[in-house]
């Protein structure tokens, strides 16, 4: 379950757990652009915490990504990558791709791959 | 044109249209065989319709005729309407051009005017009466018949255009997790976008990791088109598939160049069987000769 140090809102609808050397995030459902910058904060802080050396975001579920979600998961792991983990952004439906592309949204840092296990075999290099 | 109000006839103004119209009708009815004749060998003479025998032009003329003399009797183009679809769908397979359908019906027009001179010459008074009778409903029906093949053969372009896109872009797997799209003929924005949606769900799929973007039979590309592709490549890497392009022409080559089209970004190698060997070299295949294979 979403870990929450300060705001008092409603749970994030996004999960992230610890496994090994990585955080495994995946997101249920859209997020919205408050959500989104308190995954980013939480998953920031777990990096140190755990001393994670990879984090994993999974994506699979959702139908939309904006640009904003698209700029903030950038930034992420440039910040993440500033703390020493790796991350890779998995499972961007076809239509979702389509969409950032057709919006202009390059994200030029992340790594990304096909699925959970292609993601964590790369993380695993 | 009021042909719809009552034609119970008070005597006094006979050159209303509500009777002349009526009398024009029994006027082209009476002499529809000379008159057909007269069309028929009018369209012969003007070259149209070359690729229908004479016969067949022969008996669309009459059932033009006869759709036509409903027109102008009836006020409706329903009926026409309906017939010129029919027509075209059975002309259009056989190359019949826009102009020759335009071309007969105009002669038509002219054929049936001529008549009307001829019948009327000598009260010039009436014979204007008689025209403006007849010149709204006639420019009416050359309008629709016009109109509709027109309308049938876009609906036919059409088609063959959604045909075409169907065929044209064949997602192919050649290895385990290495795709091929090899891309023939002209690329336009609809078609980038639609082989793009059929790249990123055939990623899926097949779960690659690899694609190969073979360009060797697009014969040109312009700056759209190019970042479209580059889009394409984009798209695919967001799906965690890399693309390596082959087989751009020198002619494209210097294009994208000239035009400053940036595709420094992306992995070009210069034919099929080397974007191949790249691929399969990057995926840890390694392809070898059988000694003493025959």
């Amino acid at each position: 379950m979403p870990t929450d140090a300060r705001a008092p809102s409603t749970p994030l609808p996004a999960s992230i757990l610890s496994q090994g050397p990585n955080l495994i995030v995946s997101i249920h459902a859209a997020l919205d652009d408050e959500q989104l910058v308190r995954l980013q904060r939480d998953l920031l802080e777990r990096v140190g915490r755990d001393r994670s050396s990879g984090i994993l975001i999974d994506v699979a579920a959702l139908d939309v990504l904006d640009s904003f979600a698209a700029r903030t998961l950038a930034d992420l792991a440039y910040m993440a990558q500033l703390r020493g983990a790796r991350t890779v952004v998995v499972g961007i439906a076809p239509e979702v791709a389509m969409t950032l592309v057709r919006l202009g949204v390059r994200i030029p840092l992340t790594q990304t791959a096909l699925d959970l296990e292609e993601g964590l075999e790369w993380l695993a290099t | 044109m009021t042909d719809q109000s009552s034609t119970e006839a008070t005597a006094e103004p006979v050159h209303s249209e509500d009777k002349l119209l009526p009398e024009l009708v029994a006027h082209l009815r009476d002499n529809r065989t000379d008159l057909r004749q007269q069309w028929a060998e009018r369209i012969t003479q003007a070259h149209l319709l070359t690729s229908m025998t004479n016969q067949e032009v022969f008996s669309e003329a009459t059932s033009v005729y006869d759709n036509y003399v409903e027109v102008l009797e009836t006020g409706s183009v329903k009926a026409l309407q309906h017939y010129a679809r029919d027509l075209s769908e059975r002309i259009i397979p056989r190359g019949v051009e826009t102009h020759e359908v335009i071309g007969i019906v105009l002669l038509l027009r002219d054929v049936l005017a001529r008549s009307l001179f001829e019948k009327y010459r000598d009260d010039f008074e009436l014979l204007n009466h008689v025209l403006d009778a007849y010149e709204p409903a006639a420019n009416r029906i050359a309008n629709t018949v016009a109109v509709s093949f027109v309308e049938q053969r876009e609906r036919v372009i059409r088609d063959q255009q959604d045909a075409l896109l169907e065929l044209s872009t064949p997602v192919l797997q050649v290895r385990e997790r290495l795709l091929i799209l090899p891309i023939i003929g002209v690329l336009d924005q609809d078609r980038a976008q639609q082989l793009t949606e059929q790249l990123l769900h055939g990623i899926r799929a097949h779960r690659a990791k690899l694609v190969v973007i073979d360009v060797t039979g697009v014969p040109n590309m312009d700056e759209a088109v190019a970042n479209s592709l580059v889009d394409t490549v984009t798209a695919s890497r967001l799906m965690g598939a890399d693309v390596i392009i082959t087989g751009l022409s020198s002619e494209i080559a210097q294009t994208l160049v000239t035009i400053g089209v940036d595709l420094s970004k992306m992995h070009t190698v210069g034919d099929l069987q080397g974007g191949i060997e790249e691929a399969e070299r990057q995926l840890g295949f390694r392809v070898s000769k059988v000694p003493d294979a025959d």
